[in-house]
């Protein structure tokens, strides 16, 4: 009991600060908690709230699967075979810091206003990062059990089945959880510059079509609870106990 | 209060466990680990703790060493209660210990830090040669064998003059060569400084090697089947008859114990 | 590991580069496309920005950005995660808070940053900040946690006091792990000062993406910055796995 009202006390301290800010500060646009609470509440009520999020949802689903069913097979290749990193490996080093914002002004160009841009860009922005993860995680594979798969008589392809992929596991959901805090990031910030939907377009539309600002900080206020629903989901996964032997190093904490 | 035997002044004595009880709650469980333990130590003397892995040998350290609160049963030391960890006594772990961000002499200095500078490069200076590690003062761990970053354990808890030591399994992580190599560096530096050793190990060659008397645990919860007196000079003949007695007695000691 | 080192490491990406800015600029010519540019009109977009004096300002004003808001939110970033490995009751009250703003891209803050600040470095340099805390305090948080219980016992044992036990222990042994975090903070911030600089700032890199493509589809102009956008933020990166192999901090890197 005293651990649940602890971990709310930061949240609480959060929302009274913003109220006091608001309240007693320089005046300012900004809305009281309340009113952004409210503002949620008549978002809900006249079934924007459902529309934006699905929208959102929708495009979040497809440009990440797509990026986790190329991000498995290319990480693999790089990992597996050193010629192959070492040719490409270079270039997504060179990609990786380049924000998949800068990517959508030509998305915008090639592809036009709409999902295709957004879920374009939305894998992009998890493709690398998950190819470099699994890239990673196949080298660290340790090399003992890759002796110990071959002296069995494994082929290539069942190398990868039997040892690696499930070596690769534990490290293969965190990455799969980082990508998709990424994705859910990205979809955000493609929806203020490239479509007419969606959580990242209600925050836009609300303050252009009239300084909506509780709109705006009621989206602000929503992606990230969906956002932390998202990790919290994911994070699940990394408790199954086929994973559990990657954590059972002990021997350190207070 | 005195265990049976103990004649001895209130002066030779060092260190003093009282019917030392630990119990570990884990999963509503209540789990022993160790049951009335007494035992007194007298000042200067080389102690092994012997017994199978898992019986609480480390748990007992820790409660001496001021890591842990015994459930009943108390730890003194010169007389007064022990409750927590002093610089008076410093633990020798195995060679994860060292710290790997400082070079070798660093790490020797550790806890020397009141002390003025030149005093301080004096007496790390002393160790290292101590501990044979001369040249590799400047070195990191990390370029360190495993022999040689024990030493640099022990370099840095001697640094400290401590009145105790007490060492968990040091040598357990190396080669047995290097093991036999280090407890004579061990046992000469205890002849010239006469700390007062708590030595933990599970290989009976080794307690019987080492110490002047030998307490052997047994199973959980842990409780002292036997003291053993090794009352032979060192050096140790390890061919001897009086040290392969004492060595067999042990074993037969402790296989019978384990008979199913 | 890989065997030989030196030609093999260099030979391969630059043959790969070749080929591939060879496929690109067929691709131009063959589809007869009038906006994408080919790779030599980029090279000289690159010239031209150089001969303007733009090149190096907008490089520096993006810079001096990102080092803004990066060193406030080390500054800050640090100490909370220390508080929070270090105390579970504030973990335990802060997690929450950084598991809620973590999702929200930092361009869902722009309009709350220019109420805050108006159009201005300040707005661009606070949405850096907010971006950049969240992996530095997480990784300092678990570097904390994940320092050996051995190490802090040698610590107590050897007299220290807490404090002492802090700074003397605690923060070397996490250091490594603190340093991950700081240097994908400096990825995150150099990814998020392009998107802030598309705010409104009149300058930088990022501004230079969205002022090409509003002023006269000049998409090679568009494309060279987003090249030196990513060698810059290869550098940094390279930079600080530099500093990942000095010798206090090396042994926390070693793939054993």
């Amino acid at each position: 009991m005293r651990k649940l009202l602890l971990s709310l006390s930061g949240l609480a301290a959060l929302v009274v600060a913003w109220d006091l800010a608001v309240r007693f500060g320089p005046p300012t646009l900004l809305p009281l908690p309340a009113a952004a609470g409210r503002a949620i509440l008549e978002l809900a009520a006249n079934g924007l709230l459902l529309r934006h999020l699905v929208a959102s949802l929708y495009r979040v689903t497809w440009g990440y699967l797509l990026a986790v069913l190329l991000a498995l097979p290319v990480g693999l290749f790089l990992g597996v075979y050193p010629a192959g990193e070492r040719a490409f490996g270079p270039f997504l080093e060179l990609l990786r810091p380049i924000s998949p914002l800068a990517w959508i002004p030509l998305a915008i160009f090639w592809l036009g206003i709409g999902d295709l841009a957004a879920v374009a860009i939305i894998f992009l922005a998890s493709f690398l990062p998950l190819a470099l993860t699994v890239k990673n995680g196949v080298r660290r594979v340790p090399a003992v059990h890759l002796q110990v798969g071959r002296n069995f008589g494994l082929g290539e392809r069942e190398l990868v089945r039997k040892v690696i992929l499930p070596a690769l596991l534990p490290q293969l959901i965190v990455g799969l959880r980082l990508a998709l805090g990424i994705a859910w990031l990205v979809v955000v910030a493609a929806e203020m510059l490239a479509v007419n939907s969606g959580l990242g377009f209600l925050i836009v539309d609300a303050r252009n079509a009239g300084n909506r600002y509780d709109l705006v900080v009621a989206g602000m206020v929503l992606i990230g609870l969906v956002g932390l629903v998202l990790d919290l989901g994911v994070r699940r996964l990394e408790r199954l106990p086929a994973l559990r032997w990657a954590y059972a190093d002990g021997e350190t904490g207070k | 209060m005195n265990s049976p035997g103990e004649t001895a002044p209130q002066a030779a004595e060092k260190l003093r466990l009282t019917d030392l009880t630990v119990t570990f709650e884990s999963e509503g469980k209540q789990v022993p680990v160790l049951d009335g333990i007494s035992l007194t130590v007298a000042p200067g003397e080389f102690v092994c703790i012997l017994g199978p892995s898992g019986c609480g040998k480390s748990t007992l350290l820790n409660v001496v060493g001021g890591f842990l609160r015994p459930t009943a049963g108390k730890v003194e030391i010169d007389g007064r209660e022990v409750t927590g960890p002093d610089p008076r006594r410093i633990f020798v772990f195995q060679e994860r210990g060292v710290f790997p961000w400082l070079t070798a002499e660093e790490n020797i200095g550790f806890g020397l830090d009141g002390l003025p500078r030149e005093e301080r490069r004096e007496r790390v200076r002393r160790y290292v040669e101590l501990v044979g590690l001369q040249g590799f003062e400047r070195a990191f761990p990390h370029e360190l064998s495993g022999g040689m970053k024990q030493r640099v354990e022990v370099a840095r808890a001697l640094a400290m003059n401590p009145d105790m030591l007490y060492l968990d399994e040091p040598f357990g992580a190396l080669d047995s060569i290097t093991r036999m190599t280090l407890r004579r560096e061990l046992l000469r530096i205890w002849e010239a400084e006469r700390q007062t050793i708590l030595f933990v190990t599970h290989d009976i060659e080794e307690s019987v090697q080492l110490a002047d008397r030998v307490v052997v645990l047994s199973q959980r919860p842990a409780r002292i089947r036997r003291v053993v007196e090794v009352a032979i000079p060192h050096p140790r003949d390890l061919s001897s008859r009086q040290y392969l007695d004492l060595r067999d007695s042990i074993l037969a000691e402790i296989g019978l114990a384990h008979q199913v | 590991m890989r065997a030989p080192k030196d030609r093999g490491a260099v030979l391969l990406p630059l043959l790969t580069a070749v080929v591939l800015l060879g496929l690109w600029q067929i691709a131009v010519v063959l589809t007869h496309t009038k906006v994408f540019p080919p790779p030599w009109a980029v090279a000289r977009a690159l010239g031209e920005l150089a001969r303007k004096g733009v090149l190096l300002s907008y490089i520096g004003d993006s810079l001096f950005r990102v080092a803004s808001g990066y060193l406030l939110a080390l500054a800050m970033g640090i100490p909370l995660g220390l508080a929070m490995g270090w105390y579970a009751g504030v973990a335990l009250a802060m997690n929450p808070v950084v598991q809620v703003l973590r999702p929200i891209s930092p361009l869902a803050w722009i309009p709350v940053s220019i109420v805050l600040f108006g159009v201005s470095n300040l707005a661009t340099i606070f949405l850096i900040f907010l971006a950049a805390i969240c992996p530095i305090v997480v990784a300092t948080m678990n570097g904390v946690r994940s320092v050996p219980r051995m190490y802090l016992q040698a610590g107590r044992n050897f007299g220290l006091r807490p404090a002492a036990v802090l700074a003397r222990v605690v923060l070397p042994a996490a250091l490594p792990q603190i340093l991950v975090g700081l240097r994908i903070a400096l990825g995150i911030s150099w990814l998020v000062v392009v998107a802030a600089e598309m705010i409104a700032v009149d300058s930088g890199l990022g501004y230079l993406i969205i002022d090409s493509r509003n002023a006269g589809k000049r998409y090679d102009l568009v494309l060279a910055a987003i090249f030196l956008i990513g060698v810059i933020g290869l550098a940094l990166d390279l930079l600080t796995r530099r500093i990942e192999r000095m010798p206090r901090v090396r042994w926390g890197f070693r793939t054993d």
